[in-house]
């Protein structure tokens, strides 16, 4: 009986000591950064973490007067585990802001715990069109710093029109953002005279794409990939031992290219073209100097990944210098935030109404070359055409695109294919 | 110990429980909401586990589909924001029900593994529907409610009040699977499991025995989807997934199978080092890791029998029922005894 209650009460011992709570300072800015830690996007969420580490080390912690706590939570890219994280973070941490997130499904999650809880998210990379379009009136602590799904894919669709690309096959994840980046690419495509002849949707995490690959039609000039998680290595890899590369162009998604994982890839992506609003290789004075900053300290060309959430913590420090590091609440600081004009590694930013990003969308092709006085050839992203200052309506009526539907896997429907 | 004990302490432990949760942190609160409708899933898994001795790892279908249900109507209809919201309860659970009960047909005609397999595959199913039938379920995006139900004065919207609401779900839940597991069809699904054969040969059918649990446990399993659709208010394919199930089988095991209670004890094993213990230290997984493994070791009949004292030898008279754990063990047989066989 009493080792029975010995062990009741170091139950209970135990149970009372995980209730501890961390104390909240004063006089600080807290910030919950969720990032997929672990599972098939960790790579990823190091590039995330890394580039909004960067910027704070470089700002010692301190952004004008704001002392920052920096609190990163782990979505483990499920939906569910991030909506938890964030509720943690915001009832346990009681930060002033969430950052964050990667896939769209999850930028959908935590949007409506921001309106939930009152509390600023800003999305540096869930792309998911309708958090700043056709649902942007229900989520008014939600803003963005990162990009819509089909930003880049309109001028791409253009572009690909205007230089003799005629028929085309997508290969793209099988989810919002595959519908997305596909959609916005077929529309402009499409309406300038290309055709999608042929449309996969390949489960995320796909490995082996030979069942798709050896379905590809014969006829098409084109294949545009949007590979996420596991298998953006095999794809392209697959697509050269099937030799639809190079007999085919490669074309795709900004991320399917992306510097997160170039420098892993092979000869089968040189003269890949992607369009996207970063590009390691941008020749400005200031993404040269954040390549070099960045490549010295974590010993890896930054992807959009970091330079997206370094420029976060950029425009987060441009707000605390216009309240002098005081925390203006939620609205206040949403309403100072989409009234900047920064000038980030990526470009000149600027925001629209709907609390999304106006900014250049680079038309990338993959090439082997020096560059920037580092020692090897490497695969770089080397912009080949600026779109500048382009909106996420790009050059439609903001109200009829409303109108019409959102992108998904049978919007807009194929009319070329069979 | 005596047979009244148990359950009294149960009583003393839900009362501290529902005074003192709203006075803790909000945080907390909201892990403790998650605990007790993890703990109605948990427990009616136990009904199949622990007490009819069939492992199935298709339970977060059925969490899947009140949690779906509750979603649609919300989202697509605009039904089970007021006072629908008890409706909303009924039909998840008649639908975990109804489902069970397919499920069920295919399922119970296999045992053992081959039972775990086809359980793992219907619950697949129903992520397959959840993943690919955009129209209905929104897809890989899930479902975002808009809010969680009024009734009159009480907003469920207050942490506070939706925590209440899910004690009483969950209070009542214990209840009647209490009084379900005392019944002496309860004692005989112990029998089904202790020894299937000898039951059939005393005349019971022991498949449709099997089959009614089965039936029950999707109920509770469907009322568990509903209060979960709303205690994050976002419903995604993750929630129908495998990782679900055995989560879910973790903390039957880990809490003590065929005790209803451990159940609950293992829901809160597991929400409470998982989701508390990443706030305070980085390398929470381990603790969570070992925490399992010494379980395994060292209470090998789950977390609850540190208070069980070894069972009593066969010859110590009548056993009392031992009121929320009928052991495993030696007891077992006089159990049967006394309940369903005579």
């Amino acid at each position: 009986m009493t080792n029975k209650w010995f062990r009741a009460v170091g139950l209970s011992v135990i149970v009372a000591a995980s209730l501890w709570v961390p104390q909240a300072l004063a006089d600080e800015l807290r910030i919950g950064f969720l990032a997929p830690a672990t599972g098939s996007l960790a790579q990823i969420a190091t590039d995330m973490t890394n580039g909004f580490r960067m910027y704070l080390d470089d700002h010692k912690g301190d952004f004008h007067g704001a002392k920052i706590t920096f609190i990163v939570g782990d979505t483990e890219a499920k939906p569910a585990v991030a909506v938890l994280q964030a509720e943690k973070l915001i009832k346990q941490n009681h930060v002033n802001m969430l950052i964050g997130g990667v896939l769209a499904s999850t930028g959908y999650a935590l949007a409506p715990v921001s309106t939930r809880e009152k509390t600023v998210y800003i999305s540096s990379i869930p792309a998911s069109d309708n958090l700043t379009q056709r649902d942007a009136d229900k989520y008014p602590y939600f803003v963005r710093t990162g990009w819509t799904s089909s930003q880049p894919s309109h001028p791409f669709g253009e572009w690909a029109c205007k230089h003799g690309y005629k028929k085309v096959v997508t290969i793209a994840a099988d989810y919002a953002f595959g519908y997305e980046v596909v959609g916005g690419f077929q529309k402009t495509f499409e309406a300038c005279g290309g055709k999608i002849i042929q449309k996969m949707w390949p489960p995320i995490n796909t490995v082996d794409y030979s069942p798709y690959i050896s379905s590809i039609k014969a006829d098409a000039d084109t294949v545009f990939i949007l590979p996420v998680g596991a298998g953006t290595l095999q794809l392209p890899q697959q697509l050269m031992e099937a030799g639809i590369i190079p007999k085919m162009h490669l074309i795709g998604c900004g991320t399917s290219f992306d510097e997160f994982i170039l420098p892993h890839m092979g000869d089968e992506v040189i003269g890949a073209i992607s369009p996207l609003q970063w590009s390691a290789a941008l020749q400005t004075p200031k993404a040269v100097a954040f390549v070099k900053e960045y490549r010295a300290k974590f010993g890896k060309v930054p992807s959009y990944f970091s330079e997206s959430n370094y420029t976060t913590a950029m425009i987060i420090d441009a707000v605390m210098q216009e309240t002098h590091g005081k925390w203006p609440g939620g609205e206040q600081f949403i309403k100072l935030l989409t009234a900047l004009k920064v000038e980030a590694p990526r470009g000149p930013i600027s925001f629209d109404d709907m609390r999304n990003p106006v900014q250049n969308i680079y038309i990338r092709q993959v090439e082997k070359k020096q560059m920037d006085g580092y020692p090897n050839a490497e695969l770089w992203n080397v912009v080949i055409q600026t779109y500048p200052q382009v909106s996420q309506f790009w050059t439609f009526n903001e109200a009829e695109y409303l109108k019409e539907p959102s992108y998904t896997r049978d919007y807009p429907p194929c009319k070329y294919c069979e | 110990m005596k047979g009244h004990r148990k359950p009294l302490a149960v009583l003393a432990l839900l009362f501290a429980v529902a005074v003192l949760t709203p006075h803790t942190t909000p945080f907390v609160l909201l892990l403790v909401t998650r605990i007790l409708i993890l703990a109605i899933l948990a427990m009616s898994l136990d009904l199949l586990l622990g007490f009819t001795g069939i492992a199935s790892l298709g339970h977060a279908a059925f969490l899947g589909l009140g949690a779906y249900m509750t979603a649609i109507l919300a989202v697509r209809y605009n039904f089970g924001l007021g006072w629908g919201f008890p409706l909303v309860i009924l039909f998840g659970s008649l639908l975990g029900a109804a489902t069970a009960a397919l499920f069920g047909l295919f399922a119970l005609r296999a045992r053992g593994v081959y039972f775990l397999m086809i359980t793992l595959a219907l619950s697949q199913c129903v992520w397959g529907l959840a993943y690919r039938w955009d129209s209905l379920t929104g897809g890989d995006n899930g479902l975002n409610l808009p809010g969680r139900p009024v009734l009159g004065v009480i907003r469920l919207g207050n942490d506070t009040a939706f925590f209440y609401l899910v004690f009483a779900c969950f209070a009542v839940s214990l209840l009647a699977l209490y009084l379900f597991v005392q019944s002496p069809f309860g004692k005989s699904l112990v029998g089904i499991r202790e020894h299937e054969v000898r039951m059939r040969i005393l005349g019971y059918n022991t498949w449709l025995h099997k089959y009614i649990v089965f039936v029950v446990s999707g109920a509770f399993g469907g009322l568990a989807g509903v209060l979960w659709a709303h205690v994050s208010s976002e419903v995604s394919p993750d929630d129908v997934t495998l990782a679900t199930s055995v989560d879910v089988l973790l903390m039957v095991v880990l809490g003590g199978p065929g005790t209803l209670f451990g159940g609950v004890v293992g829901a809160a094993i597991v929400v409470f080092l998982r989701e508390y213990l990443s706030t305070l230290v980085p390398w929470w997984q381990y603790v969570l890791g070992g925490a399992y493994v010494l379980a395994i070791l060292y209470l090998p009949d789950g977390v609850l029998s540190i208070f069980r004292q070894r069972p009593p030898p066969l010859a110590a008279g009548p056993v009392s029922a031992e009121a929320l754990t009928p052991s495993p063990g030696p007891g077992d047989e006089l159990k049967i005894n006394q309940g369903g066989i005579e």
